[in-house]
């Protein structure tokens, strides 16, 4: 056979999850990402692994804190409604400095909103969304075989920064189907002396919390958390440019929203209008240096998303008001069309 | 022909592309012909997808009125019963993925079976991560069969990689086919492909699904 398989975006990570040594998922369903939960309960119990569907998003989180405690890899999936739960568990894993892989395929929200594709999470991934001073590591997948090689990426750098992680991939990517090349076998490399795995009457207890009874204890941990983070944003900023070398213009797009604008672009490059797009791979650490760059060079910025407008916020912070900074939005579970993103771009060239 | 054509299949098969295009194929034969959606497993990627263009070749479209929407609702069209009771026209059944897909299946089985003037054909892609052996592919096939009660009588070969699908991507899956017939007792009854790749001895599918 081939090596490639036909996947949805969801099975791609489940796949790609198992083969970087994922063998703990607690889940519940939610649509758009049910499959993700149903690979996993094919797969798992054939491979010596853990499935359980949990009683709600709280008990997964929560499973989920539980085997991060013991080093383990270890993944919890959902949509918006049920990211949004998972959110105290969220903090508690930050605080308590342990990676996980949490999944959100967006769909539109707020409340229960609806199943269709959405990017309008990019706050809550980005800013906090739970309580306290943390950041996720957030990577965004823009297509199957991202969904794949961005999963294993998330379970190594989660591991490597002690961190949780999150793949905010939407309801496209998630139901999409392309060929994929699945990422080979993996697991971790990194040592982790603070897993609760047993003393073995040979060390101190190791003990996971993240309570802390001396607020001057709960600052100083948190500054040392902080210096981790600024390391990251220095060094792990991923994205992608795309025909910026002679752009007069930058598009800003990430996940569906890029493929969108790379199609507008093949239509406004071919009328003479040079623009280019960069899209964030991380978006947290945002690629604040591509688009700083990209403000010594470009008359104007466009963000194209599927929110009412959040990465904007990020362009903006990171051009630092060099250039005007428009929006080209769906909200709701609709998407861009490339026309719309054609004329966005012209009203730029209008002169804004 | 036999009257009812109903295509099951693992997850992500093919099979709601496979029969929209057949339904548009025996409009072509001129029979008449209905097409019902009975996934109860995917809200998206629905036959709802190609009403327009199968109403306007003349084919009755039986599919519930949020398919599509925001609502993900997974339930029965009433009219379905008509078309198997009636006993009339062809139909066309569109059923959900896997096990879970075809139990939607089994409470129309009583009367299929009373009937006796149907085919079952089990759609599979050699492509796709859980069958990619004729082994895997049986265990799922057995699976089908044991959640709706309705034995298979053919297989369809849809195997593909999407856009990268060549002749020799399909080639490479017959003796897979021919080797998961043989486990099976079933004949191959079909190899289907994309219509562009102009091969001779398939069933031409014109893709219904959307493409970003």
């Amino acid at each position: 056979m081939a090596e490639k398989v036909l996947m949805k975006g969801n099975e791609a990570i489940a796949e790609a999850a198992i083969r970087a040594g994922c063998r703990h998922y607690f889940g519940y369903p939610i649509t758009p990402q049910t499959e993700i939960a149903a690979y996993m309960a094919k797969r798992m119990p054939k491979i010596g692994g853990t499935f359980l569907q949990a009683e709600s998003e709280i008990s997964a989180i929560n499973m989920v804190y539980g085997v991060a405690g013991t080093g383990k890899r270890v993944m919890t999936s959902s949509s918006s409604p049920g990211i949004s739960l998972k959110q105290e568990g969220i903090s508690y894993i930050a605080g308590a400095d342990l990676p996980a892989l949490i999944v959100n395929v967006q769909r539109g929200g707020p409340g229960l909103g609806g199943i269709q594709p959405s990017q309008s999470d990019y706050f809550q991934a980005t800013k906090g969304g739970g309580h306290g001073d943390y950041r996720l590591i957030v990577l965004t997948p823009a297509s199957v075989q991202e969904m794949a090689d961005l999963t294993a990426l998330a379970f190594d750098l989660s591991d490597k920064y002690r961190m949780p992680a999150m793949l905010l991939a939407d309801g496209t990517m998630g139901q999409m189907m392309e060929p994929v090349e699945l990422p080979a076998e993996s697991g971790s490399t990194v040592a982790k002396p603070w897993a609760v795995t047993g003393t073995g009457l040979a060390r101190r207890h190791n003990i996971i919390n993240s309570l802390y009874l001396d607020p001057e204890e709960l600052e100083k941990t948190n500054y040392e958390r902080y210096e981790r983070y600024a390391f990251i944003e220095e060094h792990e900023a991923r994205w992608e440019s795309y025909r910026m070398d002679d752009a007069e213009y930058c598009i800003v797009a990430f996940g569906i929203a890029a493929r969108v604008a790379k199609n507008a672009i093949s239509v406004l490059r071919a009328q003479g209008i040079k623009v280019g797009l960069i899209r964030p791979i991380t978006v947290w650490p945002f690629p604040k240096k591509a688009i700083a760059e990209a403000a010594e060079q470009v008359s104007a910025f466009l963000s194209v998303e599927l929110s009412m407008g959040q990465m904007i916020e990020d362009v903006r912070l990171a051009e630092n008001c060099r250039r005007p900074v428009a929006l080209c939005r769906r909200t709701g579970g609709m998407i861009p069309t490339p026309e719309q993103i054609i004329e966005s771009v012209k009203r730029l060239k209008g002169g804004n | 022909m036999k009257r009812l054509t109903l295509f099951c299949g693992h997850y992500g098969s093919g099979k709601t592309n496979l029969a929209v295009n057949y339904a548009l194929w025996l409009r072509r034969q001129g029979k008449p012909a209905a097409i019902a959606d009975i996934d109860i497993v995917n809200p998206y990627f629905r036959t709802k997808d190609s009403q327009a263009e199968l109403e306007q070749a003349g084919v009755r479209v039986v599919a519930l009125p949020f398919a599509n929407t925001n609502v993900d609702l997974p339930a029965l069209p009433p009219e379905v019963y008509a078309l198997v009771q009636s006993r009339t026209d062809c139909a066309v059944f569109d059923v959900g993925g896997d096990d879970r897909g075809a139990l939607a299946l089994g409470r129309y089985v009583p009367s299929i079976l009373e009937e006796n003037d149907f085919d079952m054909l089990y759609v599979v892609n050699f492509y796709r991560p859980l069958t990619r052996t004729p082994a895997q592919a049986l265990a799922v096939l057995r699976e089908i069969e044991a959640a709706c009660g309705i034995p298979f009588t053919g297989i369809v070969n849809n195997s593909n990689l999407a856009e990268e699908t060549d002749v020799s991507v399909i080639d490479a899956t017959r003796p897979l086919a021919a080797q998961l017939g043989a486990l099976a007792d079933l004949p191959v009854v079909m190899t289907a492909a994309d219509e562009r790749l102009g091969l001779p001895d398939v069933f031409p599918l014109r893709l219904q699904k959307k493409l970003v």
